[in-house]
């Protein structure tokens, strides 16, 4: 099945999907915090699109409220609960740039490759087009994971944790159409919750190592400010 | 191929010489009126290359035979990769000599003896314009034959004309590729022409200056044709964006009516080209150079996830 011959609106949503994968990557490799947030805030709302225009294109109409759900939670609620923890714990201007960003970003396109060669034999039977965004999908939930592992930084660490739940809510959508509503609110409050659970962590974390750098963690703090 | 698609071809080629000073001086003026200046009229570049044509060529003693041939080297290399681009019309004879490789190469030509006509004579300034122009075009060529390798993949050709004849005869489609590919030319054009986050045109101060740097000691015709040639340069990207992601209008036959409606696209095309490009330099600010890696490894990896996202989204198993 080649892309010429799908609705121009189907064409739209392989687009947005690129265009999720892409903001992936800017979160992986962007240096300042404040624009780390911003692009977390438009992967959400490009999620959101993904589902509204699965919705169009004949999915269950609950997908509408699910993708009013993603955008006010995950475009606007969380982005600006951070924005407001970054003031808070004075990170305005943190920039937190990667050691070695030319290697880490191989590594991700490594990471979208191996995505899709998994892929590949999962989906090869049924010739829909949305199995293309289930690989998409999964290289967003695997950067995500490298991101985390990659980035040193706590607030940072939390956007890669809820770009993964991004990549999960669009193989989701785009595999099955949607979970059932029930789910998808208990998912979206679960991140709620741990948003603000994450926000109290900060705080303690900076209490107990002056720093959101939970590398530092690996440390004993005694012995480490004795050595020095 | 008679006679007169050959006559067409060499109209073509001569138009892009004719149209580069325009597209310079549209942007300059754009800008101007960005800034709040009135700016120097339109036409001003054509009346600063007919002045410097007939101004004395001063050469400096030191300067070599590289020194003098390097002008019109450059110019005749980039104004023949830029005869090998569609501009009114696709299927000329001159498209089918040369593919998109075949331009990268000119260019690298072009490239390659403006920088050791920096070096040649030997002041600081030239050689500091030429280390500088190698390094950003190491990086900018690999993003670039990225890009272009979405494009041929999904066309099946490396020539020019197919690619573009390929867009016109399939339905439009919305190719998430083409998206990656078009940002990742953007940035390559912009580093490639030294347009603003690169390298500013416009300056002539010393620590920052890359082409500008290479051309310093130069005067009269040879200052003209190397001015000249960054011109049909900055058209030829220009045109390479315009005419491939956006070939409506260009003509596909030789009739004059449609050969007259491709000249009419192109220039609209190009002057919306110029206002966009204009915006983009009042906005941004130069970049440090050891920020230009950053800015080409970001167009590589736009190239990376256009080629990515053709096999992934595009061509499926």
């Amino acid at each position: 099945m080649s892309l010429t011959e799908l609705p121009l609106l189907e064409q739209f949503m392989l687009v947005l999907s690129a265009l999720v994968l892409f903001t992936s990557f800017v979160l992986l490799a962007q240096a300042r915090l404040i624009s780390t947030i911003h692009a977390f805030a438009w992967q959400g709302a490009l999620v959101a699109a993904v589902t509204t225009v699965v919705a169009a294109t004949g999915g269950s109409g609950h997908l509408y409220f699910s993708a009013l759900l993603t955008l006010g939670l995950k475009a606007l609620l969380i982005p600006w609960m951070l924005h407001r923890l970054a003031r808070r714990l004075d990170l305005e201007r943190h920039v937190d740039a990667l050691d070695r960003p030319v290697p880490v970003i191989m590594a991700a396109v490594a990471l979208v490759i191996f995505a899709y060669w998994l892929v590949l034999p999962m989906v090869a039977e049924e010739m829909i087009f949305t199995r293309n965004i289930v690989a998409i999908s999964l290289s967003v939930v695997l950067v995500g994971l490298l991101m985390m592992v990659a980035r040193a930084q706590a607030v940072v660490q939390v956007l890669g944790f809820m770009s993964i739940e991004n990549g999960l809510f669009l193989a989701a959508v785009s595999a099955t159409g949607g979970m059932p509503l029930v789910v998808e609110l208990g998912v979206a409050f679960d991140v709620l919750v741990a948003m603000i659970l994450f926000g109290v962590f900060f705080f303690q974390i900076r209490e107990s190592i002056d720093s959101l750098d939970v590398d530092r963690l690996r440390r004993l703090t005694e012995t480490a400010e004795d050595d020095a | 191929m008679t006679a007169s698609h050959w006559i067409l071809a060499a109209v073509q080629a001569l138009l892009y010489l004719a149209l580069a000073p325009l597209l310079a001086g549209w942007l300059r003026k754009v800008k101007a009126w960005l800034q709040n200046r009135r700016g120097a009229p339109v036409l001003q570049p054509y009346r600063d290359l007919f002045k410097l044509m007939h101004k004395e060529v001063r050469v400096a003693h030191t300067a070599s035979p590289v020194f003098t041939s390097a002008p019109y080297i450059v110019f005749v290399a980039t104004w023949l990769a830029a005869a090998t681009l569609p501009l009114l019309a696709v299927d000329l004879p001159t498209a089918a000599i040369a593919d998109i490789i075949v331009l990268a190469g000119l260019l690298g030509l072009a490239r390659f003896f403006l920088a050791l006509a920096g070096m040649d004579v030997g002041t600081p300034f030239g050689g500091m314009g030429a280390s500088r122009e190698m390094m950003i075009s190491t990086l900018a060529e690999p993003a670039m034959l990225m890009a272009v390798f979405t494009l041929t993949m999904t066309a099946h050709s490396t020539n020019l004309a197919s690619v573009i004849d390929f867009q016109l005869t399939s339905d439009f489609t919305l190719r998430p590729s083409y998206l990656f590919a078009l940002a990742a030319l953007v940035l390559v054009a912009l580093a490639e022409c030294g347009r603003i986050p690169v390298d500013n045109p416009t300056t002539h101060l010393e620590l920052t200056m890359v082409h500008e740097g290479m051309i310093l000691e130069y005067s009269g015709r040879h200052l003209a044709l190397m001015e000249w040639a960054a011109q049909v340069k900055l058209l030829l990207f220009g045109v390479l964006l315009v005419n491939i992601f956006f070939p409506w209008g260009i003509a596909q036959s030789f009739a004059p009516a449609a050969l007259a409606t491709g000249l009419g696209a192109i220039v609209l095309k190009l002057g919306v080209l110029g206002i966009f490009l204009a915006v983009g330099e009042t906005v941004l600010a130069k970049m440090r150079l050891f920020r230009a890696p950053a800015f080409l490894n970001l167009a590589l990896l736009l190239g990376l996830l256009g080629l990515l996202s053709y096999v992934i989204l595009e061509v499926g198993a």
